[in-house]
């Protein structure tokens, strides 16, 4: 029987059989967890990402980590965790660096400095890794696009011999905590700095310490997520949030807000669409994203189609 | 479009060198492929370089061309638009048109058609006109845009593409290169869809050089003598597209990027002429095409793309550290010596002005005089004496006739060579203070900080400009003798 390549829709299917059985729900609903977690704690950092305009260093460092994961396993000679997480986030910094290094000190444009960094660091991955890594069950596919389908496989942690969950869910729960603690703490500085450097420095804060600490943040939370969806999708997760809500709403702690309920469409709504047409869960979240930014494009009141004229009109009134 | 043509912008003759290429290309296609496999890894490494250098092996040869072919397309399209600052398009593009593959293949059902080619050139220009839009319609910025299409472009080609793979026909594998590329799995049609799209590069960057040049650096100017703007941007990434298409079987869709990006920045370390650029970055693609599929033909298991990517990274490393004019490690060279140089000229004034303070009776400075005026301390001012000696400046006497650098009072006096370039570097910064208030109106305690910088650079032409339009004066505004070229030549001003 040949498969058409759009199924039908059945609603039973799609948004019963998955919570049927117990063993079902806490499998599924172990892959929707970790589809909000990335989303949010994407999603947070994103938002600062984006008003710094740094987008596509989020696409750079999720490169970059590569050579640090295949680096940390022919070191170690094993996929313990500590070492690989820690060999990526030095990756992904190291490759920061060395695109702002170059960006301040070649007369490269600074779109060629980063896209030349971070592509050299991924080939230099991609090699280390068909080195040695032939039996680091490092999948090149798995790296790109993610399974978060297989999260709910992954060995559980315990703690005092309570089983506590699946350890990319507990890491990456641990990360968000810690992205949503450190955006409190830092809020301020973190908004200032990001919108007015001029003022930031006036105030003393110490701007290269900031930008630092969001870099750290940003290759902590990579790090964490690509696991699950894939070194190309964190990307989105970073930009696509804010994006969204920022044709809603222009106050900063309103568009942060908005990533939970984005959240929660992205995860939720990816996985009914991956359950329905059977694909990639995590390539679907980022289509239900895809289609949510378009959709606000066109209904939002911070631009897009609908609202152009009185947009413009702003505009103009501004000059 | 007239004005254009009657302007002799640039030659065009850079695209000679190109003939042989062609030709090389055509030949290497004529030759009948006899060889036999890549078999036996067994081999030394001689006799292995020596099967790749002989090219008598037909894969080899398939990969050679291959390699070549993609990175000429790869390097003249990376000019075009790392020139234009977009660089991060390839990126975007090469992420992009994947559900264009996916259409392609659904449409086809197989994986070598010209559907997947015409579904991924659409792909492709559907997310630059969706950037485009979103850049017009929102204020959403370039990067994010960029972004946006990127991931959201790929995301859909990535649930395509794991859906056709659920599906039974998927199985034949073979659509997954377009995510990593496989350079020995290149077809000869492959070969003749690269060298088309290579021959409508070269074309394009033969026939409408002057078009792309005007577009690429002033599009307002473009517009109006009347250049089709939109029309040539529109091309350009209709060629992108193919580069990016025909290159993504070989390397995949990430180090697509590298190869449109890393040959392109590294010809623009090298050189600001468009028509050099383009050739040295055709170059660079095709050297670091061909090197980086020997080294990987002379390893076992190594794979093609991530070897030539790294090889173009090594060419732009050794590019930025060592080119002699842009190189990084040249550049800190010539800014220490010229550091170097300040210091020595300012000691040298300030041993000039102790001497005029002292109305010239005295050939001899005291160091610890030098060293008040320069307001540094006195192991400082040693070193620096010592570095006027060392380039024949000045000479140093103690009193007690010891010519050892102790932390006895030292008595310092300048040879001729030091004198002439003292008198040099006061005439510069008095003659510049001097026509800074009288020429530029600005008030006379407002110069010398200006004069203390423009003093080490300016050249013997330029004095002799600035000493007419002041009618050779003889004293600055501070009311200072200014030492003329005579006073120089004599010796003393006496």
């Amino acid at each position: 029987m040949k498969e058409p390549f759009i199924r039908d829709f059945d609603p039973i299917d799609t948004f019963v059989t998955p919570w049927a059985t117990a063993a079902d729900a806490a499998w599924n609903g172990q892959i929707v967890l970790m589809g909000f977690l990335v989303c949010l704690s994407c999603g947070l950092v994103g938002a600062f990402i984006v008003v710094r305009r740094l987008a596509l260093m989020g696409d750079a460092i999720s490169h970059g980590i590569l050579p640090g994961l295949a680096l940390a396993f022919i070191v170690m000679q094993s996929r313990a965790l500590l070492p690989m997480f820690f060999g990526a986030c030095l990756a992904g910094l190291l490759c920061s660096a060395c695109i702002e290094w170059l960006q301040r000190k070649s007369i490269l444009k600074p779109d060629a400095a980063l896209g030349l960094t971070f592509t050299s660091f991924f080939a230099l991955g991609v090699l280390l890794i068909s080195l040695h890594g032939s039996n680091a069950h490092i999948d090149p596919d798995c790296l790109l696009y993610g399974e978060i389908g297989l999260i709910p496989l992954a060995e559980n942690l315990s703690i005092a011999g309570f089983d506590i969950g699946s350890r990319p869910l507990i890491s990456m729960l641990a990360i968000t905590i810690l992205v949503i603690l450190a955006l409190t703490i830092f809020y301020r500085q973190l908004l200032v700095s990001s919108f007015d450097l001029t003022l930031a420095k006036t105030l003393g804060l110490r701007i290269n310490l900031i930008h630092f600490g969001l870099m750290l943040l940003l290759a902590l939370t990579i790090v964490s997520a690509f696991e699950a969806v894939g070194v190309i999708l964190v990307v989105s997760m970073l930009i696509f949030p804010s994006v969204t809500a920022a044709f809603f709403f222009t106050r900063m702690p309103v568009i942060l807000l908005c990533s939970i309920p984005l959240s929660v469409i992205y995860s939720c709504g990816g996985f009914f669409l991956a359950r329905w047409l059977d694909c990639s869960i995590a390539g679907a979240m980022v289509v239900v994203a895809f289609l949510c930014f378009v959709c606000a494009w066109v209904i939002g009141s911070q631009g897009g189609p609908l609202q152009r004229a009185p947009h413009l009109r702003r505009v103009v009134a501004e000059s | 479009m007239n004005a254009i043509y009657s302007n002799p912008i640039p030659s065009r003759g850079w695209c000679i060198p190109l003939v042989p290429f062609a030709l090389g290309c055509i030949a290497l296609f004529a030759l009948p492929a006899h060889g036999e496999q890549i078999g036996g890894t067994n081999d030394g490494l001689l006799e292995r370089s020596l099967r790749f250098l002989s090219l008598s092996d037909g894969s080899v040869r398939m990969v050679v061309m291959g390699t070549l072919l993609m990175g000429f397309g790869c390097g003249i399209m990376g000019g075009h638009i790392v020139t234009r600052r977009l660089s991060l398009f390839g990126d975007t593009l090469s992420h992009a048109v994947l559900p264009g593959v996916a259409v392609g293949f659904l449409w086809s059902q197989s994986k070598d058609s010209w559907a997947i080619l015409i579904g991924a050139t659409l792909a492709g220009f559907l997310g630059v006109a969706l950037i485009s839009m979103i850049r017009k319609t929102t204020r959403i910025r370039q990067d994010s845009a960029l972004g946006l299409v990127l991931s959201g472009f790929y995301a859909l080609g990535i649930c395509m593409l794991t859906r056709i793979q659920k599906m039974e026909f998927g199985n034949q594998s073979g659509i997954d290169k377009y995510l990593f590329g496989q350079v020995v799995g290149l077809s000869e049609s492959d070969l003749w869809t690269m060298l088309l799209s290579c021959a409508l590069i070269l074309l394009l960057s033969v026939f409408l050089y002057k078009e792309m040049l005007v577009t690429g650096f002033d599009s307002d100017f473009a517009r109006s003598i009347g250049l089709p703007v939109e029309l040539l941007q529109y091309l350009l990434w209709l060629l992108l597209a193919f580069s990016v298409i025909t290159s993504l079987q070989v390397v995949g869709v990430v180090l697509v990027s590298a190869l449109l990006v890393i040959p392109a920045a590294t010809a623009s370390l090298m050189t600001e002429k468009m028509d050099r650029l383009l050739f040295c970055s055709a170059l660079l693609g095709c050297a670091a095409g061909v090197i980086g599929s020997f080294i990987s033909f002379l390893g076992s298991h190594l794979p093609t793309g991530p070897l030539i990517v790294l090889v173009s990274a090594a060419f732009f490393l050794v590019t930025l550290l060592f080119h002699p004019r842009t190189g990084l490690l040249p550049q800190w060279l010539s800014s220490r010596g010229s550091d170097r140089r300040i210091l020595r000229e300012n000691t040298l004034k300030a041993a000039y002005q102790e001497l005029e303070a002292m109305d010239f009776k005295q050939e001899i400075v005291p160091v610890s005089q030098l060293a008040r005026r320069r307001r540094i301390s006195m192991p400082q001012a040693y070193r620096e004496v010592e570095s006027l000696v060392t380039k024949k400046f000045a000479t140093i006497h103690s009193p007690a006739g010891d010519a050892s650098l102790s932390l006895q009072p030292v008595l310092l006096s300048l040879t001729p060579k030091g004198w002439e370039t003292a008198c040099r570097i006061v005439r510069n910064h008095r003659l510049w203070e001097l026509y800074l208030t009288n020429e530029a109106r600005y008030a006379p305690d407002h110069v010398h900080e200006d004069a203390e910088k423009i003093e080490h650079v300016l050249g013997e032409e330029t004095v002799r400009r600035i000493e007419r339009i002041l009618s050779n004066p003889r004293r600055d505004p501070h009311g200072k003798l200014i030492p003329s070229q005579q006073d120089i030549d004599r010796g003393f001003v006496a």
